[in-house]
């Protein structure tokens, strides 16, 4: 079976900054993966350029073994952008947000159909977020919010789902219900590839992981890899891992509080 | 009823009524989608490009629209194809290419030295003075691009919301912002005559942005965005007659005072809104919209 995401030899930049070069890595099907590392590394960059929205300067990129050259080529792709990069007074309904999600289906009216509309609320009920369905998206919480665009990258059924940062920008709780209905979905057999700035909630939420800094440091699942010396290599910092029993808790090792001298 | 039929009795009127009507429809529609795509001063400075092409057609001969024309889809072609890198941000791009087309115009007029009355409505609007000839140039480019809008809803609405989602979901996002863009462009045109370079701007921006304070619904801002620029041109010409004032401007100061109304209605809507979702848990007094097991469920929550 194909990998739902292989990077053969990526090289990708912006103009004459290369982010990161002869990249190859290999994401399997029906995987749930996480790419952690400090702001400015790459991840997003190597998320638009798996997306083929970020044009590439060599090496190939291939979506359950069909080579991407433009964005928008692979067909069974759903994506979730970071929910502070959209704009909140954008005079949309939930219902609008997740049908957007079919409008590149072959339908030549404005209106839903009758199919169409069944799938969204079908989706929205499932996720929980039936009753906001006719809300604008302003008066919606994050949890729901974050809902409201994930049922937009699932409601035409794809086979990889990627998402830009879902735990930023959300309480605790919320947060952790989005990577347990992450789990779930991706249980039901859809690929599912993240990044986050959270490793606690990597740590405790996601099987596969991999530490980015302009390229790939370590992959492997958080247990074997959230090490000192991997994490010290990703972010450029000394990391501080507390294990307890099957926990452990990811900090920064000298907190600022402890590093002042008392006067 | 005597009062709103008697200016119907001069073609001059009947004309002006019909394009006004027609080109208040096609800009409350295009509106929508010029505000939210951040594009108010696309229109803005195509029109002065617009104009540009028309001082060159009336030096060189050449047909009031098909100089406007020309000039104004060189300019939108060229601003997409500055924009298109994102190294030149669209402001930047409308500033020097539509400005430049203008001052050509401009240079053009003075080198001339004569202002023929086409020009002087391209630039102030003479919404009395529309022919025959202009009401079916204006027919044919609003039939046009309402069917075209009609169908292109969806990757418009897409690309709009979210342009770099709409582009990984496989919306043609490039083609979309270009034949939207000529879109616009042969509006403007088409409306030059009537509102003005001076004034199209305000009178493409105020209908959206007047049913904007209605509805939270993108497909009713649509609708009501349509039937307010309509009103605003079918009132703006009857208060221009009645009051003897200049036609293009009423018709802007009636939307304006449209908008202001709109405001005062979303004021006291939140308002209402607020009161009548206000509600206390002990010693939690708050506003929200809520079912009628809410009381109970929050009454839970404390215990």
């Amino acid at each position: 079976m194909n990998p739902a995401v292989c990077l053969n030899n990526v090289t990708a930049g912006y103009d004459c900054n290369i982010v990161f070069t002869q990249l190859s890595l290999e994401i399997d099907t029906g995987q749930f993966a996480g790419i952690v590392g400090p702001t400015g590394c790459g991840k997003t960059t190597l998320l638009k350029t798996i997306l083929g929205v970020h044009p590439i300067l060599s090496g190939q990129v291939l979506l359950n073994g069909e080579l991407i050259k433009h964005s928008g080529q692979a067909k069974k792709i759903g994506y979730v952008p970071q929910l502070g990069s959209v704009d909140w007074s954008f005079p949309v309904t939930v219902e609008e947000v997740i049908m957007m999600g079919l409008y590149t289906n072959k339908h030549l009216w404005p209106w839903p159909s009758k199919e169409e509309r069944e799938r969204v609320r079908d989706l929205a009920n499932k996720l929980g977020i039936y009753n906001c369905l006719h809300q604008h998206i302003i008066h919606t919480s994050g949890g729901q919010r974050q809902r409201a665009f994930l049922a937009r990258a699932l409601v035409n059924n794809p086979q990889l789902l990627v998402l830009d940062e879902p735990t930023t920008g959300v309480d605790i709780k919320t947060q952790h219900a989005v990577l347990h209905l992450l789990g779930d979905i991706n249980s039901e057999g859809i690929t599912i590839l993240l990044t986050t700035h959270d490793l606690n909630a990597v740590a405790s939420h996601l099987p596969w992981v991999i530490c980015f800094n302009n390229g790939v440091v370590a992959e492997g699942r958080p247990r074997d890899i959230f090490t000192n010396e991997i994490l010290t290599k990703t972010y450029g910092g000394d990391i501080v891992i507390v294990k307890h029993g099957d926990y452990f808790l990811i900090a920064n090792s000298t907190p600022l509080y402890l590093s002042r001298e008392a006067p | 009823m005597e009062f709103f039929l008697a200016p119907l009795e001069y073609m001059f009127f009947r004309h002006g009524l019909l394009a006004a009507l027609m080109v208040g429809a096609l800009f409350g529609l295009i509106g929508v989608y010029v505000v939210l795509r951040g594009m108010s001063y696309v229109g803005h400075g195509l029109s002065h490009a617009a104009f540009g092409g028309a001082a060159v057609g009336f030096v060189f001969n050449f047909n009031f629209y098909a100089g406007a024309g020309a000039m104004g889809l060189l300019a939108a072609l060229l601003i997409n194809r500055i924009t298109q890198s994102g190294k030149i941000k669209l402001d930047a791009a409308i500033g020097i290419v539509t400005t430049a087309i203008f001052a050509l115009g401009v240079a053009i007029i003075s080198r001339v030295r004569s202002f023929n009355q086409s020009l002087e409505a391209a630039l102030f609007g003479n919404i009395l003075g529309i022919t025959d000839h202009d009401l079916i140039i204006i027919g044919i480019v609003t039939s046009a691009t309402m069917i075209i809008m009609f169908f292109l809803y969806r990757p418009l609405l897409f690309s709009t919301f979210d342009n770099e989602a709409a582009k990984i979901f496989g919306i043609k996002i490039r083609r979309v912002q270009l034949l939207f863009t000529l879109l616009l462009t042969l509006a403007i045109i088409a409306s030059m005559n009537i509102v003005g370079v001076t004034m199209i701007a305000a009178t493409l921006i105020m209908p959206a942005m007047t049913a904007r304070m209605l509805t939270d619904s993108f497909g009713y801002i649509q609708i009501y965005s349509i039937i307010i620029g309509a009103i605003t041109g079918v009132g703006g010409m009857y208060l221009s007659y009645f009051t003897d004032t200049a036609s293009g401007a009423t018709i802007v100061l009636f939307g304006a005072l449209l908008f202001c109304l709109s405001t005062i209605v979303k004021h006291i809507r939140e308002r209402r809104i607020l009161h009548a979702n206000l509600h206390r848990h002990g010693n939690l007094i708050h506003s929200h919209p809520h079912d009628s097991d809410h009381g109970i469920q929050h009454d839970a929550d404390n215990k």
